[in-house]
């Protein structure tokens, strides 16, 4: 029997009620969860979600910026940076054997006992050995030991060594001036390293640059004054003297009379600016701009530039220096040597205390503070250097009788050996006193007018004769040139009284005629048989000073038998 | 109607296909630019390198010793110098 198919009216065929909102809430509270999720992922977690994003192809990189070099004023290079790497380590992360430790200390060339101690100090992070060559770390990164690795770093090189290490300075950790011109000149010779985004592909190379985050800063060149040339003549000449002289110490500063800039700055000792593990504080201060020494007698011709600004007295005036001694109070000056009358030239010549005493009680405080003050005693220098010092100069109004003969005769005032030679730029310059500096020079610079031409003349033909016979320094003769200057022979003062060590000087200025170089000399504690500065200091003042004379090229100005003039041009004649 | 859809779908493929073969272009060339950068930048430490060897050879005092130990070189004494004025007269 065949039964048709139950058909019940009202009934829509399809799902059940009941069903039907049970799928479509499921479904419902499905895309709830989704969406849920998804404002989860949007907003709350989206940082750190964002940031392994971008850590899988996006990387922040340093653009290396290197610190700036330092040249001679002929572009000689002083100081340069080049990259080296440092090791270092995590040392609770390191996993090595034995072995592969004794090997990483031999390639570090460091003690393995010493290594091992650094790796157990239990900091976070060590350095294991910085400034190495790159080909070095690139042995130590084929030893392949977990937990040590290397960093880019650079490293200043001073090609001159001792020669020039107190002027340069050198520089610290991540290359920043310690001292000297390092120092100084930091914000001009130093670079900032830049960063930017880029974007790199599995290999690891950069596709594509997405944004600078901070340009990269490069460290600028410094151009200083010096003469690389006459800076090694100057350092091995007076490293010479004070060696043979068995000194503690020496200083000697090189102008161009013309621009004041400073050609040669040495001291000795010195030490090495590549190598400094044992370095004193002691031997890296620059004596000749941060320590003041009395002067002593090279001050003389000063006082007597007062006398004949003052119109008091000529260069040919007599003064009565006999019998050698001036009493002055409960004090007395003495002369090294017996003279009678003298001159203000022979003053000068002879160096003679008494007479320059006697000159300079019969002037006013006052014009001699004017004087000596206008030459630039008591202001710093003013090269640009870090710490140089000013030197002491007494207000005239606080000068004793006895204190302004003293210091017609260099005690009791103090300078630094920049400023005696700056000082002496007034007898070269006729009468005009150069700023000097460290720094190459543009253009022609300009000077401060102290002393009249004639009077700054008068006193440089005394200078000259003080080179000459009977004068203290025939031994700062230069062959084939005029040169003019003074020595000086003082007393050191320690602990408040004078000792019988001494500071033995010579400054002076070459070619007489048309004065281009000017040396200051000082040499501190000559304990040899000699100590006056006309042995002493004079010997190097003219070796220094005739090998630069003649490595400039300078004419001769003191004719002698070796000139020879060419031929007049009667015979060749060009066509017209 | 259809003809002119076609064309626009083709020229979009063929648009879109331009953009990622100019876009790898760009990438390969970035590529480029940077290994070149980097090679700039090693030749300039090199060229510091080089400058300082020099100045080390070329240092005063080396030039000295050698010029004096193994030339047997000396400064003539002033009897032995002889100047010249080359000065217009």
């Amino acid at each position: 029997m065949r039964r048709e198919p139950s058909r019940r009216p009202g009934v829509q065929p399809g799902l059940p009620r009941l069903r039907a909102a049970l799928v479509f809430g499921g479904l419902l509270v499905l895309l709830a969860l989704l969406l849920a999720r998804s404002i989860y992922l949007q907003s709350i977690d989206r940082a750190f979600l964002q940031e392994q994003g971008s850590s899988r192809y996006s990387r922040d990189l340093e653009i290396p910026a290197h610190r700036g070099r330092i040249l001679d004023r002929f572009g000689e290079p002083l100081a340069i940076s080049t990259p080296v790497k440092a090791i270092w380590a995590w040392p609770d992360k390191v996993e090595a054997s034995p072995q592969e430790l004794k090997a990483l200390a031999a390639t570090l060339e460091l003690d393995p006992a010493a290594l091992t101690t650094k790796l157990h100090q239990g900091d976070d992070f060590v350095y294991l050995r910085k400034a190495i060559a790159p080909e070095v770390a690139a042995q130590i990164a084929a030893l392949n030991i977990k937990g040590i690795h290397d960093d880019d770093e650079y490293r200043r090189y001073y090609p001159s060594g001792e020669v020039l290490s107190h002027v340069l300075g050198f520089t610290g950790d991540r290359d920043v001036g310690l001292e000297g011109i390092e120092l100084a000149q930091q914000g001009w010779l130093g670079g900032a390293p830049g960063s930017r985004r880029v974007i790199i592909n599995r290999r690891g190379e950069v596709v594509e640059d997405v944004a600078s985050i901070r340009a990269p800063q490069e460290g600028r060149d410094l151009a200083l004054a010096i003469d690389s040339r006459l800076q090694y003549i100057a350092f091995r000449e007076l490293k010479a003297a004070v060696e043979a002289n068995k000194a503690k110490g020496g200083g000697l500063v090189m102008l161009d009379t013309r621009t004041g800039e400073i050609l040669a700055l040495a001291n000795w000792p010195s030490y090495n600016p590549n190598n400094r593990t044992r370095v004193t504080r002691e031997r890296v201060r620059n004596r000749a701009l941060t320590d003041s020494f009395e002067p002593g007698s090279t001050l003389k011709p000063f006082t007597i530039a007062t006398a004949l600004e003052s119109g008091r007295l000529r260069p040919n005036s007599v003064i009565e220096t006999a019998p050698g001694t001036l009493t002055i109070g409960n004090a007395t000056i003495h002369d090294a040597h017996r003279e009678g009358a003298l001159t203000v030239e022979q003053v000068i010549q002879k160096s003679s205390n008494v007479g320059a005493a006697k000159i300079a009680l019969s002037l006013p405080p006052q014009a001699m503070w004017a004087t000596f003050s206008g030459a630039g005693f008591g202001t710093p220098p003013r090269t640009g250097f870090p710490g140089e010092v000013s030197g002491r100069l007494r207000p005239a109004k606080s000068w004793r009788p006895i204190e302004q003969a003293t210091m017609a005769y260099g005690h009791g005032i103090s300078v630094n050996l920049v400023q005696l030679a700056r000082a002496y730029t007034v007898f070269a310059n006729d009468g005009e006193l150069k700023p000097v500096t460290l720094f190459k020079a543009a253009g022609p610079v300009a000077g401060r007018p102290v002393l009249k031409p004639e009077t700054a003349r008068a006193v440089r033909h005394m200078l000259e004769m003080v080179v000459g016979p009977g004068g203290t320094a025939p031994k700062a003769q230069v062959i084939g040139y005029r040169v003019a200057g003074k020595t000086g022979t003082a007393h050191k003062l320690e602990g408040g009284s004078y000792v019988n060590r001494y500071v033995s000087s010579f400054v002076g200025f070459a070619p007489a005629s048309s004065p281009r170089l000017l040396i200051a000399v000082m040499i501190d504690e000559p304990s040899g048989a000699q100590y006056y500065g006309g042995s002493v200091a004079a010997p190097c003042f003219s070796s220094v000073m005739g090998s630069a004379l003649r490595l400039l090229g300078v004419p001769p100005d003191a004719p002698n038998a070796n000139v020879i003039v060419p031929p007049d041009e009667g015979e060749v004649r060009e066509e017209t | 109607m259809t003809r002119l859809n076609l064309f626009l779908l083709a020229l979009a493929v063929v648009c879109a296909l331009s953009l990622v073969t100019s876009r790898h272009q760009a990438r390969k060339l970035f590529v480029e630019l940077e290994h070149e950068q980097g090679q700039a930048r090693g030749y300039d430490v090199e060229y510091g390198q080089l400058q300082l060897e020099q100045s080390t050879w070329a240092a005063p005092g080396r030039i000295e010793k050698i010029a004096r130990e193994q030339l047997r070189m000396q400064l003539p004494g002033p009897g032995r110098i002889q100047v010249i004025d080359g000065r217009p007269r």
